[in-house]
């Protein structure tokens, strides 16, 4: 079969499919955004009637795919790494439960937070549930461990973690694929109480979960995704997980490395291999993308036994992605570098596009506040963050995804008066609806600024929730109609619209102001359809005459 | 063989169409390729690069090691120097002339110029005049791609089997035109190719 050329995080997507996908889930978030749109593009999956719509969150993402697999249907989630903070209630509880059909929950982390507000490592989390973890090194693995993985998950009847990292999931290689499965018929639990988690169900459930873990601990030890490679210089021992793997042989032309290997892909870490590791080499070095998660484990508090390096030990930086010359020098190879960037270059951060209507919102925000702007407008996670940077200087907060109407409300309660937030449409029905309800039931002096672009704009234009909604959603939540305003943000109602925040913010009770106008990468992408379309129309007419 | 490109350009300005083209044009001569690409916020406007590498052997790294990449192609004349620290002794440096100025402080283009002189294998070249001698100013992306094409180890007739799946889709006159445009980048750098 000819190889796919493949993201990582395709090769997810293709492997969950030919594993017999009935359903997947999830929210946009880079970098794992791509599993789900590579689902939803495949003929395959539309003939198989897979489910593949996006959830309004990460929480209701995980809590309909472990339905589907409560119901015996092979199911996947998938999100990056803060948004399993979100999912991390049905989560954790998840593993407690355990599953019918298998459960895959695939989490993209972003190590250096290319487009990220932290680089945790969800391999904590995966420890945390006590559930074992898959991380891939390569696109191959990640189609391997996809499809693999729910096997793994019907053994023990548990949610398997398949975590990746960004470089993985942005890049792209060749792939083969194994046979096509069936997928699972719709079985209910044999134990009608084994999703009931009664403190007398849930204690049962996870004494049953503990006595699983030296089962998971063997599967490691025996899954082929851990390799011990042997070598004769024992003078040094090397742990090298996921894609560190690829790292470490991009230093080894010809993969003549003397040292023992140990390439890590499976936890919880396989005993029997560390063991081995540790007892036959004088010392260690763990290779590892995120956290030093693998490295503080081995040398625990006291740091007794075989001197283990790393990112703690600060042979690699403790923070930031790592690549070939960082590993290559913490294993003291000499590093090539080419000439130096000159200072002609200037940094090039990315901006709000021209013509984007969130710049007719700051601007319109900018001028209203006028002398008071300074440190009251706290905002949210999408491409209205951009607000922060120069010509705007205008929000003073990111945090999570709908933080911006909570914390006006706590500074609100500090007296500071106006307190604005500006949040997007699909964050807002993410997670500022519930925000927002305090507010309400609160009555804070906040002014919300719903910049409405009808998409999920900064992960590529996936629909939002929130699309022809927010009117109703608001009226429902008890906003008062008075203080229910719309404004169209276009350069040529700028007066009006300023005019309209200012009302607002001098209103002592929530407010909030629907800003709508689609986003411009949408339309235009509209019109690039519309005339595709039209370009087809007259070929077939054509080719009629 | 073994090839290591560096892609560099500004968001929207299809660089991952390019990667996607030369992706096509690899496996059609069965070689090994590893393709990282920016996704996400930096797409808005900012600095993007894809490391994309080319072997007959397995590749490892997913990343190019820094002083090991044998081409940098950029479809902007900042950019191209963003990542010289990553480029051989040995390797070239070829990039369009045309400046994309969404930054205040975007510096003077003769001065861009003089320090992509300064590479001892470099190439600078108008593809936007290009582009449109060769009927489609939207394809100087394309025109890039033809322009690097001689230092790249794959034949010509890959390149073009790359263009025909990549613009399939959009019917058969943009693959004509975007054949144009490559061709005609091809053509300018072979006549005007300094050794």
């Amino acid at each position: 079969m000819q190889k796919l050329l493949l993201l990582g995080d395709e090769a997810v997507a293709q492997g969950a499919i030919d594993a017999g996908l009935s359903g997947i889930y999830g929210y946009p978030g880079t970098p794992s955004t791509e599993i789900m749109e590579y689902v939803q593009r495949s003929k395959e999956a539309a003939e198989r009637n897979i489910k593949r719509k996006w959830s309004a969150n990460e929480k209701t993402a995980m809590e309909a795919a472990l339905g589907l697999a409560y119901a015996g249907k092979r199911s996947m989630v998938c999100m990056k790494h803060v948004g399993l903070n979100v999912a991390s209630d049905p989560f954790m509880n998840a593993a407690i439960t355990g599953v019918n059909g298998g459960l895959i929950v695939a989490v993209a982390d972003d190590p250096s937070m290319h487009s990220s507000q932290n680089e945790q490592d969800s391999r904590f989390y995966g420890k945390f549930a006590l559930v074992p973890v898959l991380e891939p090194g390569n696109q191959q693995e990640a189609y391997d461990m996809a499809y693999k993985g729910f096997e793994l998950s019907e053994k023990y009847r548990i949610p398997v973690m398949l975590r990746l990292t960004t470089r993985l999931s942005h890049s792209r290689a060749g792939v083969k694929r194994f046979s096509v499965k069936e997928q699972n018929k719709l079985i209910l639990p044999e134990d009608p109480k084994q999703f009931v988690l009664l403190p007398s169900v849930a204690r049962v459930r996870y004494k049953h979960l503990l006595a699983n873990q030296p089962n998971f601990g063997e599967e490691s030890d025996g899954s082929g995704f851990n390799k011990y490679y042997d070598g004769e210089d024992k003078s040094l021992g090397i742990i090298a997980c996921g894609i560190a793997y690829n790292y470490l042989m991009e230093n080894y032309p010809g993969r003549n490395i003397n040292h023992p290997v140990l390439k890590l892909s499976q936890y919880p870490i396989p005993k029997k291999m560390i063991d081995r590791m540790t007892n036959e080499n004088k010392e260690i070095l763990v290779l590892e993308d995120g956290a030093p998660f693998v490295e503080e484990m081995l040398k625990g508090f006291q740091e007794k036994g075989t001197p283990v390096r790393g990112r703690l030990s600060g042979d690699i930086p403790r923070d930031g992605e790592l690549n070939p010359n960082i590993v290559g020098k913490a294993l003291g190879i000499e590093q090539k570098i080419g000439l130096p960037v000159p200072e002609v270059v200037k940094n090039r951060p990315p901006g709000m596009c021209k013509g984007c209507g969130h710049i007719d919102v700051f601007n319109a925000l900018i001028e209203a506040l006028g002398e008071k702007l300074e440190g009251r407008v706290f905002s949210d996670i999408g491409c209205y963050t951009l607000g922060a940077l120069p010509p705007f200087n205008a929000i003073n907060s990111c945090v999570d995804m709908g933080a911006s109407v909570t914390m006006a409300i706590g500074a609100a309660d500090a007296g500071l008066f106006p307190s604005m937030a500006v949040i997007g449409d699909s964050t807002f029905t993410h997670s500022g609806i519930t925000g927002l309800l305090d507010a309400v039931i609160k009555n804070s002096p906040i002014t919300l600024i719903i910049s409405d672009n009808l998409t999920t704009g900064m992960t590529g234009g996936q629909e939002s929730a929130a699309t022809g909604r927010l009117q109703s959603i608001c009226e429902g939540l008890g906003i008062d109609p008075v203080h229910l305003r719309k404004i169209e943000p276009l350069k040529k109602y700028h007066d009006k619209n300023v005019k309209v925040l200012k009302e607002e913010l001098d209103y002592h009770g929530v407010s909030v102001i629907l800003a709508e106008r689609e986003c411009i990468q949408t339309t235009a992408r509209k019109h690039k359809e519309e005339a595709k379309k039209q370009q087809v129309a007259t070929n077939q007419s054509k080719r009629v005459v | 063989m073994k090839n290591d490109i560096i892609l560099a350009g500004v968001g929207g300005q299809g660089i991952l169409t390019i990667a996607a083209t030369i992706g096509m044009a690899v496996l059609h001569q069965d070689l090994n390729l590893k393709q990282a690409e920016v996704h996400g916020m930096s797409q808005r406007g900012g600095a993007v690069q894809s490391h994309l590498r080319i072997s007959d052997a397995e590749i490892a790294s997913d990343l190019i090691p820094l002083g090991n990449a044998t081409l940098i192609l950029s479809v902007e004349p900042m950019e191209s120097l963003r990542y010289l620290p990553y480029l051989s002794d040995q390797g070239w440096l070829v990039t369009n002339s045309n400046p994309m100025v969404n930054i205040p402080d975007y510096p003077d283009v003769t001065k861009l110029k003089e320090e992509i002189e300064k590479i001892s294998h470099s190439l600078i070249l108008d593809a936007k005049k290009i582009a449109k001698k060769a009927g489609s100013t939207r394809s100087s992306n394309i025109v890039m791609l033809g322009a690097a094409s001689p230092f790249i180890d794959i034949p010509v007739e890959s390149f073009e089997f790359g263009i025909g799946k990549i613009f399939g889709r959009k019917g058969e006159e943009m693959v004509n035109l975007n054949l144009e445009a490559f061709r005609a980048g091809r053509a300018f750098v072979l006549e005007n190719r300094i050794n």
